[in-house]
């Protein structure tokens, strides 16, 4: 494994994290949009309370993610905001709303906050989805092509990412990041009411999640050869499927017998499993089909550079995280 | 619109939009410090109070900062990236210390505002302090980056290929220092002035308040020696660009002659096609006397650079004497204000003075904007000067219109809803010095 390798795992460390935390928030303004029933406000509450403190800090996995991949793989970066500038903007005007959404909602009057909801929770939509297409389209091998594009702008700029297959990995983010919202909130309902809403809406969602996955893989098998092949025939796929498998039916399990931890648990194993699935089955490269990790990385000192400010970086940042966790978890509620 | 000029409008409007975020970041939380160091002190409850309405100023303002900020890192790539596969590997350091540095300002601020009551009053302030800290240090690694745009060092390009890269030299760059002073300092100027003169506004109406009147005190404390010591940072700036970016500095003072013992343009503007800048007061040796310290040194001239590698003259010129008089605005009112309270007058009670601060709200904004266009545009044509020309790094994706318009709509909006929002929650005076407490239950997290 080289230096380039173990910062290309670090960033995908870090869009793991964003996936499971930040993607977690995004399904929180899904579950905001579908609130039914007699509790629909406290659900909302529930929502609001539960993002509130976490959402910036979550927010900065993707930012890190960025910075890395600007640092230590430029020309992949530079790949992707050419490539897919159309999706990614997209992207940024939903994480824009979103953001200022909430903090408006946070802090608006009361008879804002409706309005306010209603730009979160699409929003919420709409930058899952978008993000999930970006990925599949790499996955699928379209963002490549020798770099310099030349082609009609549909051709180039388009194409590449408005693909079923695309489209289907969209989606299947969307309903990942509301099956973990929906696991999670079960664990901050404080109430029985709202946990059994939302126990109902995780199995849903949970089950939800095989059929978008089951859509994905059906349409990886033209869409993206190189993921289909990676899951299929590459010596870890059949160990990861069984690992994936378990920990889906674990968090599908505990749910339904009401073991809240348990299920958060295997809910973040379920979904990292099937992003790590991902990046092996695409390894060695960053973009495929044509660009390595070992091509696309930075000089050898700045891969070192990079990996340093990490750990001084971790230095600080973990007991503040810890002094975070300490200050608001062991003393008693108010 | 040309897709290039597109790209760099919707790269000015951002930078413009986050800067105002960025500065206020920076600033507020040294006002809330203080704020709460005075109430433990004292014992006044309006200081609890202004500690707390400005830590939720800083809580909302960091929210929208976050967003643009991402938007930012985002457009990079999507606008420029060609100057970013070369730039990526030599300063991309700075900004991963600035992620850690917005990382730790995040943290931090939710313990202050969350652990108001959860933590030592000690260890509160302490936090607050981390807030203050971490965010000066993460405008410092952002500027840090820009300045080696400016003063691009730590690599060599041979054919086209990166060599040697050594991202700690490309860090140390020259401009670094002069840059990172003048910025930060830009920033406490800019909001201390402009909470300072929110307040003073509201005291012309109601002398007595004693919550405007303690607000003006801690704004003006942050505030004026950052005016004060501004022109002196601008000194070295100036002396700095006078030797590494001449064409900055001439287009700055719309020199188009290289000359000794030239004379500062004060105002006026410059006639690009004629060559000379019209109704411009000139003080002889002037500028001489401050690019260099001598009154009769050479100072480089627009006419030793073709005129396509000249940067938009009247533009910078007009921006930078913008500067200059907002900054030197700033300064006089700096000093007035901190000789009378050397002098135990009473400030609030003074109606020239407080017209004078009410005046200088949005002043130092302004000279951070008009600031910031000298630097970037004064660069121009330039992205990373001397090495890679804008119009090469700007993205081959066409129609780049459509994201420009899309993203300045939807600042002004935020913009607008934001100016609401800060209105509502803290420049709103209280009927009563109130103390309520600013609670929410932490959720557990996601």
């Amino acid at each position: 494994m080289t230096l380039a390798d173990v910062l290309a795992a670090i960033v995908f460390v870090a869009l793991n994290a964003y996936a499971v935390l930040g993607g977690a928030d995004f399904g929180g303004g899904v579950w905001d949009l579908l609130a039914l029933g007699p509790r629909k406000e406290r659900q909302r509450e529930l929502v609001a309370e539960a993002i509130g403190p976490v959402w910036e800090a979550n927010h900065v996995w993707l930012i890190l993610a960025i910075v890395l991949l600007f640092t230590c793989f430029p020309p992949a970066f530079a790949r992707l905001g050419t490539l897919l500038h159309i999706p990614l903007s997209l992207v940024l005007i939903g994480i824009v709303l979103r953001g200022s959404a909430f903090t408006f909602w946070r802090y608006g009057a009361d008879q804002e906050q409706r309005r306010w909801g209603v730009v979160f929770a699409i929003a919420s939509l709409m930058t899952p989805l978008l993000l999930g297409t970006t990925a599949g389209a790499i996955a699928s091998g379209a963002v490549g092509g020798g770099g310099q594009p030349g082609g009609d702008f549909y051709d180039t700029y388009v194409a590449p990412w408005l693909t079923p297959f695309a489209l289907s990995v969209g989606l299947f983010a969307l309903v990942a990041f509301a099956f973990l919202a929906a696991v999670y909130l079960t664990l901050e309902a404080r109430e029985r009411e709202l946990q059994e809403d939302f126990r109902r809406r995780a199995l849903a969602s949970g089950a939800g999640l095989f059929l978008a996955a089951g859509l994905a893989l059906l349409l990886a098998l033209t869409g993206a050869p190189r993921v289909r092949d990676g899951l299929i025939f590459a010596a870890w796929a059949v160990p990861l499927h069984l690992l994936t498998a378990a920990a889906a039916v674990t968090a599908l399990a505990a749910l339904w017998v009401r073991h809240w931890r348990v299920a958060r648990v295997a809910a973040v194993m379920q979904v990292s499993l099937i992003l790590w699935g991902w990046a092996l089955s695409q390894y060695p490269y960053v973009l495929p089909p044509d660009l390595t990790i070992a091509a696309a990385a930075a000089p050898d000192v700045t891969l070192r550079l990079a990996l340093g400010t990490l750990a001084v970086g971790a230095a600080v940042l973990v007991p503040s995280l810890r002094y975070l966790f300490h200050v608001f978890k062991s003393s008693p509620q108010p | 619109m040309p897709d290039l000029l597109a790209a760099r409008s919707q790269m000015a409007v951002s930078l413009a939009f986050h800067i105002v975020f960025a500065v206020i970041g920076i600033a507020m939380p040294v006002m809330m410090v203080l704020a709460e160091r005075r109430w433990q002190v004292t014992g006044h409850a309006i200081y609890l109070d202004l500690a707390k309405r400005w830590a939720k100023g800083t809580a909302i303002l960091f929210a929208v900062g976050a967003v643009s900020g991402t938007v930012l890192s985002f457009e990079l790539g999507l606008l420029w990236p060609r100057f970013m596969a070369l730039a990526g590997p030599i300063i991309g350091m700075p900004f991963s210390l600035e992620g850690f540095a917005f990382f730790t300002e995040a943290i931090f601020l939710g313990v202050y505002l969350y652990g108001w009551d959860r933590i030592s009053s000690r260890a509160h302030l302490w936090a607050g302090v981390a807030v203050a800290v971490s965010g000066a240090a993460s405008g410092i690694f952002v500027v840090i980056a820009n300045a080696w745009m400016n003063a691009p060092t730590g690599f060599e390009l041979v054919s086209g290929q990166l060599v040697n890269v050594d991202p700690i030299a490309a860090m140390a760059n020259a401009a670094a220092l002069s840059q990172t002073i003048h910025m930060t300092l830009a920033a406490y100027a800019a909001t201390g002035f402009a909470v300072a003169g929110i307040h003073a506004f509201l005291l012309l109406r109601d002398p007595a308040n004693a919550f405007h009147r303690r607000a003006l005190e801690i704004a003006l404390m942050v505030g004026a020696p950052a005016a004060v010591l501004q022109p002196i940072s601008g000194d070295l700036s100036a002396r700095h660009i006078a030797a590494h970016q001449p064409m900055k500095l001439a287009a700055a003072e719309a020199l188009f002659r290289t000359q000794a013992a030239a004379p500062l343009a004060l105002g006026g503007w410059p006639d690009v096609a004629a060559r000379e800048t019209r109704f411009a007061v000139e003080v002889p040796y002037a500028l001489s006397l401050l690019a260099f310290h001598d009154p009769h040194a050479v100072v480089k001239g627009l006419d030793l650079v073709p005129e396509s590698e000249w940067p938009n003259v009247p533009a910078v010129h007009l921006s930078f004497q913008i500067m200059v008089a907002a900054g030197t605005y700033l300064a006089l009112v700096a000093l007035w204000a901190g000789w009378l309270a050397w002098r135990r007058a009473d400030l609030a009670h003074n109606r020239w003075l407080m017209r004078a601060i009410a005046l200088a709200t949005p002043v130092g904004f302004v000279a951070v904007e008009a600031g910031w266009m000298v630097t970037e545009l004064g660069r121009q044509p330039w992205a990373i000067y001397g090495v890679l020309k804008t119009a090469d790094a700007v993205t081959s994706m066409p129609g780049l219109m459509v994201p420009f318009f899309t993203f300045t709509l939807l600042y002004c909006f935020l913009g607008v809803i934001v100016a609401w929002l800060l209105y509502r929650h803290i420049i709103r005076s209280p009927v009563v010095p109130e103390w309520r407490g600013f609670y929410m239950p932490p959720g557990s997290g996601t």
